[in-house]
């Protein structure tokens, strides 16, 4: 089993900014037009990590900590996800909390080195990016913690392992679905998806996590962007283990369902984000809540 | 026990030696804080072989006082605290030597060590008394000397202000304790802590319990109590702080784990409702106290309602703790109280370091409004990165200390949801827990941010420069005990257990192994997690060799001369927050909007109070003034009159005593 959680990692590592470039090729689809070719995330890293740095005279060496830290702790958190029934390469009790707190390191760098900038609007990203993920934490927790209840353990391996599709249908169908909902609320808020943040305005007032990385630039926007995409594919993959139930018990099988499921999710990302217009900054933490709300009711539910 | 008894004679030898040694400054300064220096390491060293072994040491001498003994004990809950006293005071006190100096000279420093000295003597004896006289005398002269301490400044109208309420509510907390303490004693008949017992069911008991929540509730800082700490601690000087804040609020938490062990007959568990309250209060306090801090201007003032946020988490441990002890769940039972002890210690490492932290930045730059600071990174290294490891750290973020003790009592919370039949308790402390960790994160990327990185916002604070060495040791040594408490956590486990054990009856063996594996792979992940970043900034320096890096200017959309003026404020930062909570902070704008063709000036200020002084103390304190003001008549200055009213009084006390049969 190690080798597939092995093989796992391997092709989230490769595998990941395709998730983006599927994303973008659905959106173009659904507004009538060719759009960038599939590859181009990757393109787009080629070349970034071919070029020179710019910094910021106001910055410090915080400033170039950021997109280490951020892209580290993704490195990490990836080892610590099981894809549906494959499991992760490393899993304990407990070790959910430390993937929550690990993308909570990131993005503590993250506005660290947007402050560090002096600039108003990076300022401005980092404070609503503060917001929207203290109100995106509970949220998550709570909605693991009833997934923790349903198979007694709270390691994330366990926890995805035992979900079964006789299990969505069974008394426990309700709380899952609930849960997925608020992990897709979730995984949209972290990844800075519309309708909580628009990956594509150009308007840096309206913006949250790309105002953030506004000054980074070469090798640091292409650590920031891989590190976007690999945020995407652990995200994704909270959500896949439940919307996809299918455990063959044939790890080769599990394996290419989960990575179809991965792309199952992006795709609903693309959906969702050609359907809807961004929310208003204020309408955001509402969202939040319900998704935190959500994840309370599947925790009642499955403790009832 | 004669390491104990060393380190409180060296504390009396150097205090009563500042004293008298006020004229020569320079000595008292350099004396005193040796002397604290010395006895620090000395409890540390008596905290830490009690920990280490198993025996308990006891003194106990007679003291010619109706129901007082002399008599101390350090049990494994007493080591605890010791350890964490001696650690903090001892760096606190190293920091004072250099802190100080500017005061030299118009400043009486031997009294500053002398009540110093007091007050760490007297945090030593409350931990280790085991007579409820000679506890109560230690907690008001602890008290006290932290009063006279917080007055260092009197000549400012707001460190006055702010040392009577201190001192008001102080002794409000203690006059709960006496009335706890007499009711314990009448029911033991004896004012020896091994006579007491609270009944664990009865409203004797109920009463004994909230007497003690609100006694040692008002030292700790629990919400609603918390009021005299965000006035308090910015006042007093800063290595000051750092002891009130990191320790002095924590003998609260000990005595009411005190009270826990006194619970019924010997060897009865805890009510589970005990549990139950003190859950409730550490997610009020815990929520509360960070919501607060978010709205603060001034950085001292911030970090004291970070205080009450942190005896908030440690309260929520406790309480899973107590929960778990109530219902027969070992595993929940240690991990809360580890998680709760353990966070005691992590939250005086780190909550020392931010306070020195902050006395360094106001020694340099003469302030404490996060507003005015800016840049601050550059020009003192030292202080903002060791700051930065604390801001992490109490975010609760791996691989530092706080996540290490968050994460035990996060696992008491899940346990109880899983396995505990306490689904309800722990889904609240699940919530709480992660909000407060995202609210934590927003305060400290504001107050890290704001005031280290950027551009100085003031031309006296782009003049700053870092402090002396013996400032700047302390911060360096707390700093690395947050990575290292952080990535030992396996082993730092294993030294709280025997803090815990008092708490335990007798056959509950804690199963921790499973724990003790949890945290090895925490360790390990985090190791991982420093190396893939060494790793990464290796590949960008391979990447970038031979490529142009240069240096610009801060892209703000082809503007091309931004000010320091430009930058985002620390109000402007929290405002989204403090926006959605303002139905429970009610912040207060006061905004002059520009005005005709040609505006000349508009401003904005914008100002929370907190809440509970505004609308709970005031009006009920101002009413009872008002009332008081009633009596004034009484008050004539006639000596005549006085003689009368004793007279009046003996006689109506007599009559008193006739009408009631003996």
């Amino acid at each position: 089993m190690t080798v597939y959680a092995a093989i796992h990692v391997t092709l989230a590592l490769t595998l990941a900014p395709l998730l983006l470039g599927l994303i973008n090729r659905i959106k173009a689809v659904f507004a009538g037009r060719h759009g960038p070719p599939l590859l181009q995330p990757y393109y787009d890293l080629i070349k970034l990590l071919g070029k020179g740095g710019v910094y910021s005279r106001t910055t410090t060496w915080v400033f170039r900590a950021g997109p280490l830290v951020t892209l580290a702790g993704l490195l990490v958190a990836i080892v610590l996800v099981p894809l549906g029934g494959i499991e992760a390469l490393v899993a304990f009790p407990g070790d959910l909390l430390l993937f929550a707190y690990i993308l909570g390191l990131g993005r503590f760098f993250t506005v660290l080195a947007a402050l560090d900038t002096g600039s108003a609007f990076e300022g401005m990203g980092a404070s609503r990016e503060v917001q929207f993920s203290a109100l995106a934490e509970p949220a998550m927790l709570l909605g693991l913690g009833a997934l923790a209840v349903l198979a007694r353990s709270t390691s994330l391996t366990e926890l995805y392992g035992r979900v079964q599709v006789s299990a969505i249908a069974g008394p426990a169908g309700p709380a899952m679905i609930l849960v997925a909902t608020a992990l897709f609320i979730v995984l949209l808020t972290e990844n800075a998806r519309i309708p909580i943040d628009d990956p594509n305005t150009h308007l840096e007032l309206t913006m949250i996590h790309e105002v953030m990385v506004l000054d980074h630039g070469g090798v640091d926007l292409a650590f920031i962007q891989y590190g976007s995409s690999l945020k995407m594919w652990v995200l994704a993959t909270l959500v896949t283990g439940l919307i996809v139930p299918v455990r063959t018990g044939r790890p080769g099988w599990d394996l290419a369902v989960g990575i179809v499921g991965q792309f199952v999710v992006a795709a609903l990302v693309g959906v969702v984000e050609s359907a809807m217009a961004r929310l208003r900054l204020v309408r955001v933490p509402q969202l939040l809540t319900a998704a935190s709300i959500l994840a309370v009711v599947a925790l009642i539910l499955v403790v009832r | 026990m004669a390491t104990l008894v060393l380190a409180l004679g060296l504390l009396a030898i150097g205090g009563v030696f500042c004293l008298l040694a006020a004229r020569r400054a320079a000595l008292a300064r350099w004396v005193g804080g040796l002397t604290a220096l010395g006895s620090g390491i000395l409890a540390m060293v008596c905290g830490s072989e009690v920990l280490r072994g198993q025996a308990t040491p006891t003194l106990s001498l007679p003291w010619p006082m109706p129901g007082a003994a002399l008599s101390l004990q350090i049990d494994g809950l007493s080591a605890f605290f010791v350890l964490v006293i001696g650690l903090i005071s001892a760096l606190a006190a190293l920091y004072g030597v250099a802190y100080l100096r500017p005061y030299q000279g118009h400043r009486n420093l031997g009294f500053v060590w002398f009540f110093f000295h007091l007050l760490v003597a007297a945090m030593l004896v409350v931990v280790t008394s085991r007579n409820a006289v000679l506890f109560l005398v230690a907690w008001e002269v602890m008290a006290l000397a932290s009063f006279f301490l917080v007055m260092f400044e009197h000549e400012h109208g707001e460190v006055v202000r702010a040392g009577w309420i201190y001192l008001v509510a102080t002794h409000v907390g203690t006059a709960f304790l006496l009335a706890l303490f007499v009711l314990l004693g009448k029911a033991g008949r004896s004012m020896d802590f091994a006579d007491f017992r609270i009944p664990t069911t009865g409203p004797a008991g109920a009463t004994m319990f909230l007497l003690a929540v609100i006694g040692f509730g008002t030292k700790a800082g629990f919400v609603p109590l918390h009021v005299w700490l965000p006035e308090a601690h910015p006042a007093a000087p800063s290595f000051v702080s750092a002891v009130m804040s990191g320790v002095m609020i924590k003998t609260g938490i000990y005595g009411l784990l005190r009270v826990m062990t006194w619970a019924g007959p010997q060897g009865t568990l805890p009510p589970l409702w005990w549990g139950q309250v003190l859950v409730g209060i550490g997610a009020v306090s815990g929520i509360l106290g960070v919501l607060f801090a978010l709205t603060q201007h001034d950085l001292k003032r911030l970090l004291a309602y970070h205080s009450v946020e942190n005896i908030g988490i440690i309260t929520l441990g406790l309480g899973l703790g107590v929960v778990g002890l109530a219902t027969g769940n070992a595993l929940m039972a240690t991990l809360g109280l580890c998680g709760g002890l353990l966070h005691v210690l992590n939250h005086a490492v780190f909550k020392g370091l931010l306070f020195l932290g902050a006395g360094s930045v106001l020694h340099a730059t003469g302030t404490r409004q996060i507003e005015h600071l800016g840049g601050l990174l550059k020009r003192m290294p030292f202080t903002g990165g060791t700051f930065l490891v604390a801001s992490a750290a109490i975010s609760g973020l791996p691989p530092l200390n706080g996540f290490v003790s968050e994460f035990l009592i996060y696992v008491a919370a899940f346990t109880a949801i899983v396995h505990g039949g306490q689904p309800g308790v722990g889904a609240a402390v699940v919530g709480s827990l992660a909000l407060i960790g995202g609210l934590a994160a927003a305060c400290f990327t504001k107050a890290f941010g704001i005031v280290f990185l950027g551009e100085a916002r003031t031309p006296a604070v782009a003049k700053a420069h870092e402090g002396p060495l013996a400032m700047l040791i302390p911060m360096v040594v707390l700093a690395g005990l947050c990575v290292g408490l952080g990535l030992a956590g396996p082993w730092v486990v294993q030294w709280v257990m025997p803090a815990v054990r008092p708490l335990m009856p007798g056959p509950l063996v804690p199963p921790l192994a499973e724990t003790g594996q949890c945290l090895v792979s925490i360790s390990s992940m985090a190791l991982a997690l420093l190396a893939m970043v060494l790793g990464l900034a290796a590949l960008r320096w391979r990447l970038l060799a031979g490529r142009s890096v240069d240096q610009a200017v801060t892209w703000d959309c082809g503007y091309a001369a931004p000010t320091p003026r430009m930058q985002y404020t620390a109000s402007s930062f929290a405002q989204p927050i403090v926006g959605m909570f303002r139905s429970i902070l009610r912040p207060h704008a006061g905004l002059q909007r520009p005005e005709g063709l040609w505006p000349s000036h508009a401003s904005l200020h914008v100002h929370t109070d907190d809440v509970f002084t505004q609308s709970g103390y005031r009006p009920v304190l101002q009413s009872a003034g008002r009332l008081a003001g009633r009596l004034r008549w009484l008050q004539q200055g006639r000596n005549q009159m006085y003689v009368l009213y004793i007279a009046i009084t003996v006689l109506v006390l007599l009559l008193w005593k006739l009408g009631v049969p003996s």
